[in-house]
Order: C-alpha cells, then structure tokens, then sequence
C-alpha cells in the first residue's frame, strides 16, 4: 500500500550518485590534474629564503688583508604586526614615547615594514638579540659592507653598490634581483663572479601570520651559500701607500709593474678618496660629493687618460729604428736644431747617447727614414708609416691592453687614413714629424708607458699588466695574463736602450733630486719626458727601471704642470723604487742616504701641483698676509701715538 | 498490533543495518583524525585524548555519541513515533531561549549553554523537524492533494526556519529547502522541484550573463513558443494561456531584478557568491576569496596519493581557517590525495544510497518518510559542504556529518541516524497503524 512512490528512489539514488560523481571529478581536476595548487601551496606555507654569501676578501701580493666584510644589523619593523609593550621597549632601547610613536609612523605612510635603528653595532646586536623574542613585529637584519683596512688604492679596488636596472636587464643568467649588491669599478666589478660566491636557499615554513615556524623537509633542499673566492692583488700596498702619499697634492698618476709577470704592484690615480667612504649607510651621501668633486677623483688617470707622451717614447722609435736598420749602434746623427729645437749635449749621439740626452733633432731624422724606407714618395711615405704603425701597436699602444679592469683607455695611434683625411691626401713628413718625439696626433696611456718600461726591461716581451695574481683557490690569474706577448724587436737591439736609459738616471736629464736614490745593487735605468701644455706649466713623465740587470720593477709615473720631467716624475719614480727594492731586494742604503732620501720625501709629500690647490693656499697665504700687514699697521700707528705723546709730554 | 513473527524474535540487534553503522563508525574515526592533524603542532604534539584540544573534545563528543546510541538502542522502537511533536517543540524552544540568552559565535546567535555544554539548537531541530513531518505525514489519511495539509506541513518547517531565519544560518535554511525531497516521495510533484532548481539556474545566471540579456532571450523562448502553440493550433485553456502569460512577466522580472535583490545581500555574502563566479570582483584581501583559495589550495595540493597523514602543509600551518571544522574535508584531501577523496566521497553516497534502501524497506510509514528526511539532511550536508571546499558552492556554515568538530553537530546526526536504524531493526514489527 506504500509502494506507489516507491520507485522515485531512483530519482534520490541518481541525484546521489550525479553529485558524487561532479565532486569527483572536480576534485580530480583541482588534484590530479592542475599543478596550480601544488604550487601555491608551496608558495603559500613554504617560504623560499636566499642565503646570501660572504663576498670574497682581496689581499696585497703579501698577504696582508685589503678588502674584508663586516655584518651590519638593522633593527626592523613590521608595524602592523608590532604589538608590543610600549613601555618596556621604549625604557630598554632608551628612547621616548613620542620618538617610538613618530617613527613608527613615518615607516608605516611609506611601505609594510622598515628600518627602526639603522646600523647596529655587534655589541649592541648581541644586547637585544634575546629580547627581540618580547617584542614581536620587530626583526634584525644583516647585510655586510665592505671595509677597507688602508685607505689608498680606491680606484683599483673600485667599490660596490646596488644593481642598477641596467644591470639587471644584461644579467641574462637571472641570478641578481633588484636590491643585490654588486661590484661597480675596479677589481671589485671585473671580477665580480668570483667574489659574489653562490647564493643559497633555505626552505622554510611559515604559518599565516608569516611566522618561521619549521625547516622544510628538514633542510634537505637547502643549498648553501657558497662564500666568494678570495683573490690576492699583485699590488703591494705598502708600497701603494707611500705612492698616494707622494702623489698628495698633485694630479696624475703612477703605475708600478713586475716585468717578468706584467703583475702591477701600484696603481694610483691622484686626486683620489677614501674607499671606506663608498660603503655603507653614507654611501649615497659620500658618492654624490665624490662624484661631482671637479677633480674628477673617480677618474682613473692611470689607465682611462691619453696623452703625448713626450721623449719617453724615443725608446720605442730607437728600438724601431734598430730593428729596421735604418739605426745601429755606430750610427751618429747630429743635433741639428734647425730641424728641432733641442737642449745642450754633445752634438752627435748614437742611438744609446740619444736616449742619455734625448736629442729632438735624432729622432727627427731617425722617425724620417723609418717612415721612408721604402722611398721617398707619397704612396712609400704612407706604407712606412703604416708599417712603423703596427710595429708601435705590438709594444701594446694604439690599443686596449687587457688590463683587468673596466674603461681602460686605448690611446690613440692614427692611421694612415686619418691624416689622409686631415690633410686631404696632400701629406709629408713635415706634417706629422712630432710623432718623432712623442708628441703631436698621438696619446698614450700611463698604463701602456710602463707596459714598455717592462718591455725594455725584459728585453723583448711583456704580459698584459693586471691587478689580480691569485684568484681563489687555483693559485693562479686569469689565462689570457699568462701569455707571453712579443714584440717583434729582437733583443739585441735593446742592449743600446738599456744602456743610455742607464746613462740618462746617472748624467743625463734625470736631476739630481733624483739621483739621490741611488743604489749599490743594481742600476736605475729611466727616460725622461716633458709633455707640452699649451695652457700652463708642462706635465711631466717618466719611466724606468730597476735593477738594470733582472730588473724587478718597471714605473712610470705622470705629474701634471710639474715642468720638466726629469725633477718631480723622477724623483717620485725613483722614491718608489728604492721603497719597493729596499724591501724586496734588500738593497743595503748608507746611512748619510736615509736621511737624504728622507728629506727628499718629506720636500715631495709637501710639493703642490694641484691647481686648485694651489690657488686655495695660495689665498689662504694672501689672508695671512693681508692679517700681518694689518697688525704691522696697527702697531705703526700705535707707535706714532705714543711719539707724540712723548713729545708733548717730555717726562 | 501482530506483534510476532519469525523475525521478531531475534534480538534487535541482529537486525541492525551493519553497513551504514560501519560507515558511520569510519567517518567519525576518520573525522576524529583529521581534526587531529589539522590542529597537529610538530613543536607541541598533543595526544589526541587530550581535552584541551579539539581533537580530544571530539573524542569525547563521540564517547558520548555512543552513549546516545545506547540510549537510543535500549529505547522502545515505538516512542520515537509517539513522541515525535514532543521532540519538535522541545527544539522550537531551544531555538526560541538561543533568541533571549543565546551565546553569539561567529556572527551567529547559535549557541546556548546548557551547564558545561554550549548546544546548538539548530541542528536537533532538523532531527525534530524530521520526526515531526514524518509523523505528519505517515498518519493516516494525510494526502499531500489535500489543501489544509500543505498548511501544516508549511507551519511545520516554517517555525523553526524563522528562528534559523533570525539566526542567521543560512546554510540550515538551505537545508530545510533539501528537505523537500521527503515531500517528493510522498507524492509532492516534481515540478515543483524542478522550478525551484530552475530560479536559482537562472538567478546565477543572471549575475554572470546582464539580465537584460536574458530578459531577452526568455522573451523570445516564450514567442517561440507561443508560435509554435499557435502554429499547431493547440487549443489551450484561458487559464493556461494566462499561465503562460504570467510566468513569462514573472521570468522577465525575476531575472531583471536579481542584481537589485544581490546588491540588498549581506557584503560578504555576495562576495561568497561573487567568489565563484568571477575571482576579480572580490576583494582579493577579504575572507571569501582567502577562505575559498586556501581550501582549494589545501585540497588541490594533495595529489593523488594526498601528503601523508599529519604531513599537510596547508592545514598544519593554519592557513585553512575553519579546518577542523567546516573546512575538515581539506585536511582529507591535502593529506590522503585524491584516492582518499574518493573513499571519503564513496562512502557517503554509499551510506545516502542504503539510507534511502533503508526508508524504501520500511512497512510504517513513519518509518519511511523519517528515512528520507535523514538521507536529504545528510544529502544536503554533504553536498553543500564538499561543494563549498572545491568552491562550486558559496561559503556556508554547513558541516560535514560525523567528521566536522562540535558537539551539537555529531550528537544531532548520531540521533538522526540511529533513530532511523533503530526503526529499521524493528522494521518487521512496526505497521502502520490502521
């Protein structure tokens, strides 16, 4: 009697069985088929947290420490989740309600959580680490800065900062996000990827209150960071320090090399600053003043500035003209002025007394045969001179050496072409016969003028000059430093060279400031140079040597409006070098020399080039003045007073 | 009354139905573990009798279901029938003193506390609802062609559900709606059903497609129609044509002023609703779409092996709110995978499908219409819940029969069932009277 009905149980059972199966299904799809949630469900309770690597650290070539990391720790707050007691917070950090409440607001208008005390100190970071767990919302975080133990050699080293947009679209490899630090000059950005080391990840997981609540998976996907490969600098900084000290007060620049490595063992680019000013929470502060200083102290004069390089490049067109064999050794050209002006010496020179005296009019001659050795036309005229062209480019001029640091300057040799242009196909050797002394249409950088000093003092050859000797663990440079380059003088040309770069430190042009750095176990070999400035004093340069005889340091050294290269280049030059020898060498000085060196030391720590300077003393002088001459004055007049009075009133 | 037969002298308890008691018994367990794990500290693991946890309290609530079984089993089979509008006033005026001192939990007046319990009414009113309609219903002479008796059935569910109403606990309201099932059985026709299923179509339609859209397209259905009518030279009834008439008028409004009748919802309720329809509506930082993404996240992430007892991520670290309670089936789904989904889910359909063999069985009607009320308010339960986790339903605060956390839930549910199985032993012994 019920049974009418009885069959819509078919309609329950399917409307059942319909809904299982949609749930079924739609479950399948959320779970089996669709990665989405898996993935947001890591997202959502594992945080995925970058380690980040201690940079590696840079020595000197002795070992001693030059760039090393120190932590810093910033006191940071997430507002909204700073639920803290006021009181006891304000009481222990040991500042008022008021500076709590204004600071919170202030991070709150700008973003969800910000730096509360910048810059902790360790001490003060080991005093609160315990009591951090009192007051949630509040969290330390480390970052490190780099320190640099001396303050010299800012330019080498270079310095690191954030990464640039620019930078980050190049990083095709995707390892830097925005806020990572890099390194932006110098060593530290041209051997970036080894001193950043590997970042690592921790896996860890937070509840929703974005809470560190456990390690996933027990750290078993955990990478670790991989700390930076240390690199040791070929520089000896001892020596770097004493240079920048010697440049103080002038512009220009000095490079030191080791001949048989091409390792540089000084770079220094004068005026310069403190590295330790481009670190940390005043980096933005400092850099902005740094920058716009107009002495251009983030300018590398060693390796980005060209210029003539005067008589020190005689060198390379003897050597040239030796090779050649339009020079030999009984070869004596006089010192005819009409062609150039010159200064008193013996009138013919051979190609060793040239380079002791550094006569214009030898060159003059000498440069015109090379460039005509095929004849005397026009077309013999532009083959000679491209031929001697590429021979000055394997002494590495005209060209990018290969230093390992970034923007190195390539001088400029010009090419046939370009005086074709200039001069409209209608050329002689009268047009371009500066180049015969260093000067006219072509640059130089300092870097490739002690290139050549290594070249003469190794006789023949030279390694492309670089910063770092060591990298990491393999003990060794980077490969393209270890190959030898050749130039294709043979060596016996450069016994000449050596011998009147030796004649010209003890009786030539090389003054007697200089010579005062002399030494017993071995000789100075050096060429002086004046480069002409049409706007004030010359600049001065020079390069040397020394020993003569496996000689141990190559210089050269650039000081601008310091006249005559022969007195300040040189004398800073030799001081350099009798610093270096003495304690590599041991060169054993006499006692009567320590003190003149040493007085001759202090005359250069005090000489004054910079024109800015210069000026800046020279009206500090003018006020001085202008006070005595005021207080003289005075006490005239004072004194006229009291003669009258004693005449009217004769006591 | 005959009271003997061959049957009868077994002892009831060799009648009971031992599939839906072992699936009870399963879920219960398994709801027990899951609330475990959802509230699993690995720092601070606790044991899962401990009372201060919600998995130890659940322990204890099914202790004491037990007791109720046995209470219900030693019962005589024919009070329930006798006392059914007793049992139906009794939770009408739980549900009136929830109005006076009721505890508010959640945004809902739900709760009061009866010593050191807090009951929520709510759910022992489905079950009085149950037995009062089955009461109803099954006695003699009830006809559902009969005017006065669908006034009284309307009383029936209309008086608590102003209560729930005034609550606000939609969810059970939405419920009560399922239970019209039962009706069906009795002889309720189906398009009834059918219209409201087609509303609430067209309602969700009309918050993804512009109504005027629709208005449109029902109008032109309705002249296709007409035409066709026509075209056939149907004749049909003044009365029909006025049918016709107004439900078109009727259609055409409706859909026209949902967006009107959306806009008066509660906020969060149209961004449950909202939620499922198009994600960039709601704000992205409020509880519907969070509550809704990190269910789906939860489940979704689970694979089709699941985690791993105790290994969900989601739900161990608190990100499923509600997880041991509405949201329980995520830990299921994130921690047993798609294989433990589809057990879970099987075993429900299972237990619905020989709860509604278990009411056909039934010689009293009483018995029957009781046996489908219960399977439309586990159906509906059921249903509602799991729709709202995998986020093919809006959220509402519906749990999931013997696996959700609380008291109140369990207790209404364990009576539900095993008044039902307590009646099906007796099956043989219970006629209808006259």
């Amino acid at each position: 009697m019920n049974d009418f009905g009885s069959e819509k149980r078919y309609v329950l059972y399917g409307l059942f069985i319909v809904v299982g199966f949609i749930l079924l299904i739609r479950l399948f799809v959320m779970q089996v088929l669709e990665d989405k949630y898996q993935e947001f469900a890591e997202a959502n309770a594992i945080e995925k947290m970058t380690v980040y690597p201690d940079r590696g650290l840079i020595f000197d070539r002795n070992g001693k420490l030059i760039v090393y990391n120190e932590p810093i720790y910033d006191l940071m707050v997430v507002p909204r989740e700073a639920r803290i007691d006021t009181n006891a917070f304000c009481k222990f950090f040991g500042i008022s309600r008021q500076e709590f409440i204004d600071k919170i607001k202030s991070i709150r208008a700008v973003a969800p959580e910000g730096v509360f005390f910048p810059q902790l100190s360790k001490v003060d970071f080991a005093k609160i680490q315990d009591k951090l767990v009192d007051f949630p919302g509040f969290y330390v975080s480390k970052r490190t800065v780099r320190v640099y133990t001396s303050e010299s050699m800012a330019n080498a080293l270079g310095y690191i900062g954030e990464i640039s947009p620019e930078q980050l679209k190049k990083d095709t490899s995707g390892y830097y996000r925005p806020g990572d630090y890099i390194g932006k000059s110098g060593i530290e950005a041209s051997y970036e990827t080894y001193l950043r080391g590997k970042k690592g990840v921790k896996y860890q997981l937070k509840n929703r209150f974005n809470q560190v609540v456990a390690s996933y998976q027990e750290g078993q996907l955990d990478k670790p960071a991989i700390a930076g490969e240390n690199l040791i600098s070929s520089v000896d900084i001892e020596l770097q320090k004493y240079g920048e000290a010697l440049m103080v007060n002038k512009t220009g620049a000095i490079v030191a090399i080791e001949p048989a490595t091409g390792e540089i063992l000084a770079l220094i680019s004068s005026p310069s600053y403190n590295p330790n000013l481009l670190t940390g929470a005043d980096f933005k502060k400092n850099f902005a003043a740094i920058s716009r200083n107009p002495d251009l102290l983030l300018f590398n004069r060693a390796t980005q500035s060209a210029y003539p390089p005067g008589s020190t490049f005689k060198t390379v067109q003897a050597l040239i003209g030796l090779q050649s064999g339009v020079l030999n050794d009984t070869l004596y050209l006089p010192c005819n002025q009409s062609l150039v002006k010159c200064h008193p010496h013996p009138y013919m020179t051979n190609p060793q007394t040239s380079i002791q005296y550094s006569c214009n009019p030898f060159y003059y001659q000498t440069f015109r045969r090379i460039v005509h050795q095929r004849g005397e036309s026009f077309e013999a005229l532009q083959k000679g001179y491209q031929e001697w062209r590429e021979q000055v480019l394997k002494f590495g001029f005209g060209r990018r050496l290969g230093v390992d640091i970034a923007d190195e300057g390539a001088g400029s040799i010009p090419k046939v072409e370009r005086f074709n242009t200039i001069y409209k196909n209608n050329w002689n050797y009268s047009n371009i016969y500066s180049l015969s002394i260093g000067q006219g249409e072509m640059g130089v950088t300092l870097l490739q003028m002690a290139n050549l000093a290594c070249i003469i003092a190794n006789r023949g050859y030279y390694y492309t000059p670089h910063l770092v000797k060591s990298i990491g663990k393999t003990g060794k440079p980077l490969p393209e430093y270890q190959v030898r380059h050749e130039t294709v003088i043979d060596k016996k040309h450069f016994e000449p060279i050596v011998r009147g770069m030796e004649g010209a430190f003890k009786a030539g042009t090389v003054g007697p400031m200089a010579q005062v750095v002399n030494l017993y176990a071995g000789e100075i070999c050096a060429k002086t140079g004046t480069v002409q400035n049409p706007h004030g004093e010359d600049h001065s340069t020079f390069i040397a040597f020394a020993p003569k005889d496996n000689p141990k340091i190559a210089i050269a050294v650039y000081v601008e409006n310091a006249g005559f290269g022969g007195i300040w280049a040189a004398t800073i030059a030799s001081l350099m070098m009798q610093k270096y020898l003495k304690d590599t060498v041991r060169v054993k000085l006499q006692p009567w020399q320590v003190g003149r060196i040493e007085s001759t030391e202090k005359m250069v720590f005090q000489k004054v080039f910079n024109k800015r300077e210069l000026l800046r003393q020279d009206s500090i002088w003018r006020a001085e003045k202008r006070k005595q001459d005021s207080i003289k004055a005075l006490r005239k007049k004072e004194e006229e007073l009291l003669e009258d009075d004693n005449q009217l009133n004769p006591q | 009354m005959i009271i003997n037969s061959t049957r009868s002298s077994r002892s009831p308890l060799q009648n009971l139905d031992v599939l839906s008691i072992f699936i009870y018994l399963f879920l219960v367990v398994v709801g027990i573990m899951s609330i475990y794990s959802a509230s699993y500290n690995i720092d601070n693991p606790k044991t899962f009798y401990d009372f201060n946890t919600f998995a130890g309290k659940q322990f204890i609530f099914a202790c004491t279901a037990l007791l109720l079984i046995l209470l219900i089993f030693l019962i005589d089979y024919r009070f329930f029938e006798a006392s059914a509008y007793i049992f139906y006033i009794f939770t009408i005026i739980l549900l009136f003193a929830v109005i006076l001192f009721g505890k508010e939990v959640k945004g809902q007046q739900n709760w009061i506390q009866v010593g050191p319990v807090s009951l929520q009414p709510t759910e022992f009113a489905k079950v009085g609802l149950s037995l009062a309609l089955a009461r109803f219903l099954g006695s003699p002479g009830s006809k559902l062609s009969d005017r006065k008796i669908w006034l009284i059935i309307g009383a029936l569910f209309l008086l608590p559900a102003l209560f729930i109403l005034k609550q606000g606990d939609y969810g059970s309201l939405m419920v009560f709606v399922v239970l019209q099932l039962a009706l069906y059985r009795e002889g309720m026709p189906i398009w009834i059903i059918l219209v409201q299923v087609g509303l609430a179509v067209l309602f969700i339609l009309s918050l993804v497609i512009k109504p005027v859209y629709l208005a449109f397209v029902i109008f032109i259905l309705y002249s296709i129609f007409t035409g066709f009518l026509l075209f056939t030279r149907k004749k049909l009834s003044t009365r029909s044509w006025l049918m016709l008439i107004v439900s078109s008028v009727f259609l055409i409004a409706f859909v026209i002023s949902v967006p009107k009748i959306f806009t008066k919802l509660k906020q969060y309720h149209q961004d449950r609703i909202m939620v499922l329809i198009d994600e960039n509506a709601v704000d992205k930082k409020g509880g519907a779409y969070y509550n809704l993404t990190q269910s789906k996240i939860a489940i979704g992430s689970g694979g089709f092996w699941g985690k791993g007892y105790l290994e969900g991520t989601q739900t161990k670290y608190d990100f499923v709110p509600e997880q041991h309670s509405d949201f329980i089936f995520c830990t299921v789904g994130e921690e047993f995978g798609w294989i433990g989904s589809f057990v879970v889910v099987s075993l429900y359909i299972l237990l619905l499908i020989r709860i509604v063999a278990i009411a056909e069985r039934q010689k009293n009607r009483f018995a029957r219409i009781y046996g489908y009320c219960v399977a439309s308010i586990l159906f509906a339960h059921f249903a509602f819940n799991l729709s709202m986790t995998v986020g093919l339903f809006p959220t509402i605060g519906v749990p999931l029969p013997y696996m959700s956390y609380g008291g109140s839930s369990l207790w209404a549910f364990t009576i539900l069932l095993f008044i039902l199985l307590k009646l099906d032993s007796h099956r043989n012994q219970l006629f209808s009277r006259g």
